[in-house]
């Protein structure tokens, strides 16, 4: 599983299942591929939501990843996008597990575990591609958010 | 464990009128056999929930700010809401009317019209149920009580999107050792390991699982708790523990309906933390609710000495 990401969401979704399904030998035999594979794929996902709403995706980093600035730029004037975050920072966190030990005994599981972090994000930002208020009612706090809408975050590398 | 809490006004909500009733009954048995004191706040009012908070933010602002009006005037300066969406709007009221003048002019006038005293922000503390028992019991208080340990019981703890966000209207988390985190919430977890239970490593317990879409679109909602239910059951976790009635109805709804929609069936069994920790202490299954669940989980209890 290398290579650019594609461009469709159901892609992305299509071959987190993938690497889901894939054998431990297989994962474990190229895991800081996968583990670099299932970042890309989220800056994917994310690259997806931002060009659809006519943005041009950061090349920026928050904390030395993408992923983290993309969401960021998705979050700025979108109070949703607050139902990411974690998920983002999860996505990371997995991808970090496994690069700094692949050796870990827990490494295939870590690597299903981080696709599955990835697939809700896909899910996630599938949905909201299709009924754009998901994540509106429950996590935002729309007035709070609105007065940060034209705020540059300071931690933008 | 502070010690205090141990005498709070209760602010169930609606939800936990309705659909979350397992939920309020698990509560206040629990709040029993803990020894704490719940007082229900008399002649409250829907806290703004989803829908007036969208249409009409400052409008939810006075309905929560009502409500703390109430707790006050009862003589208390905590209120416990079990429910996230109760909890995260009181919270926003508070924030909202300590930084926004146009929220406290609306407020005032709203009160003045309604006839009852104006709701000062930093009067009346909110807390969720888990500070409550966090607090006022904590976890060694929790051990020494525990008759039927959770112990073998593998538990995944989902927190939901509202107990954490915005990070800014909880302004007493992140605080270091001993608070709560916004990124990585740990009190349900602390909670269910005193009384026993391993919690399991649960990378999605904050993820969005299409709550106020569970009607309106309903597929989505579908997928997003079919992969928290089986990122759940990948974890290795028997029970997905839960602390909001509109997560739990919908992992209990959509745990159904991906079976017969999507053909994918999952096992893992739905509990609030309180009807889990309401076992720990001895009591039964049907005086924490488990019956009043969607879902079912009495004979998957009964098997583990539960209830």
């Amino acid at each position: 599983m290398t290579g650019m990401p594609s461009q469709r969401i159901d892609d992305i979704a299509a071959r987190l299942d993938a690497m889901i399904a894939s054998a431990d030998a297989t994962l474990v035999a190229a895991a800081p591929e996968f583990a670099e594979d299932l970042l890309a794929l989220g800056d994917a996902i994310l690259e997806i939501w931002l060009t659809a709403h006519d943005a041009t995706p950061t090349t920026r980093t928050v904390e030395g990843f993408r992923l983290l600035a993309l969401q960021r730029q998705g979050a700025r004037g979108d109070a949703s996008f607050n139902a990411c975050r974690e998920t983002c920072r999860e996505l990371v966190y997995h991808r970090n597990l496994v690069c700094l030990d692949p050796a870990h005994p827990d490494t295939a599981r870590r690597l299903r575990l981080g696709a599955m972090v990835a697939r809700h994000l896909a899910l996630f930002i599938g949905g909201k591609l299709e009924v754009a208020g998901l994540g509106e009612f429950c996590c935002a706090s729309r007035p709070l958010r609105s007065q940060e809408a034209n705020t540059q975050p300071a931690e933008i590398a | 464990m502070s010690g205090k809490y141990k005498n709070v006004a209760y602010y169930p909500g609606c939800a936990l009128e309705g659909t979350g009733h397992a939920y309020n009954r698990s509560t206040k048995e629990l709040g029993k056999a803990l020894g704490l004191e719940i007082t229900e706040l008399k002649n409250w009012n829907c806290c703004g929930a989803m829908e007036v908070k969208n249409v009409d933010p400052k409008l939810q602002t006075y309905l929560s700010a009502r409500n703390l009006s109430i707790a006050e005037k009862m003589g208390f300066d905590t209120v416990m809401a079990p429910c996230n969406g109760c909890y995260h709007n009181l919270k926003k009221a508070e924030y909202d009317l300590a930084n926004d003048a146009s929220s406290r002019e609306v407020n005032s006038r709203l009160s003045s019209k309604a006839g009852h005293k104006t709701y000062e922000a930093g009067t009346v503390e909110t807390i969720h149920a888990l500070d409550w028992i966090k607090e006022a019991i904590g976890e060694e208080g929790l051990k020494a009580r525990v008759k039927n340990s959770l112990k073998g019981l593998k538990v995944a703890n989902y927190y939901g999107c509202m107990y954490t966000r915005p990070r800014h209207i909880f302004p007493e988390k992140d605080k270091g050792p001993g608070s709560e985190s916004t990124a990585k919430p740990h009190f349900m977890d602390d909670l269910l390991a005193a009384a026993g239970a391993e919690n399991v490593e649960y990378p999605l317990k904050t993820a969005c699982c299409g709550g106020a879409h569970t009607l309106s679109d309903c597929d989505t909602s579908t997928k997003l708790v079919l992969n928290l239910l089986t990122t759940a059951e990948a974890c290795g976790a028997d029970v997905i523990a839960t602390e909001c009635p509109t997560c739990h109805t919908g992992l209990e709804m959509h745990q159904v309906r991906a079976e017969k929609v999507l053909g994918r069936k999952t096992t893992v069994k739905i509990l609030y933390f309180t009807q889990l920790l309401g076992m720990a202490l001895g009591l039964s299954a049907r005086k924490v609710g488990v019956h009043e669940n969607f879902s079912e989980s009495s004979a998957f209890l009964r098997a583990r000495g539960l209830g």
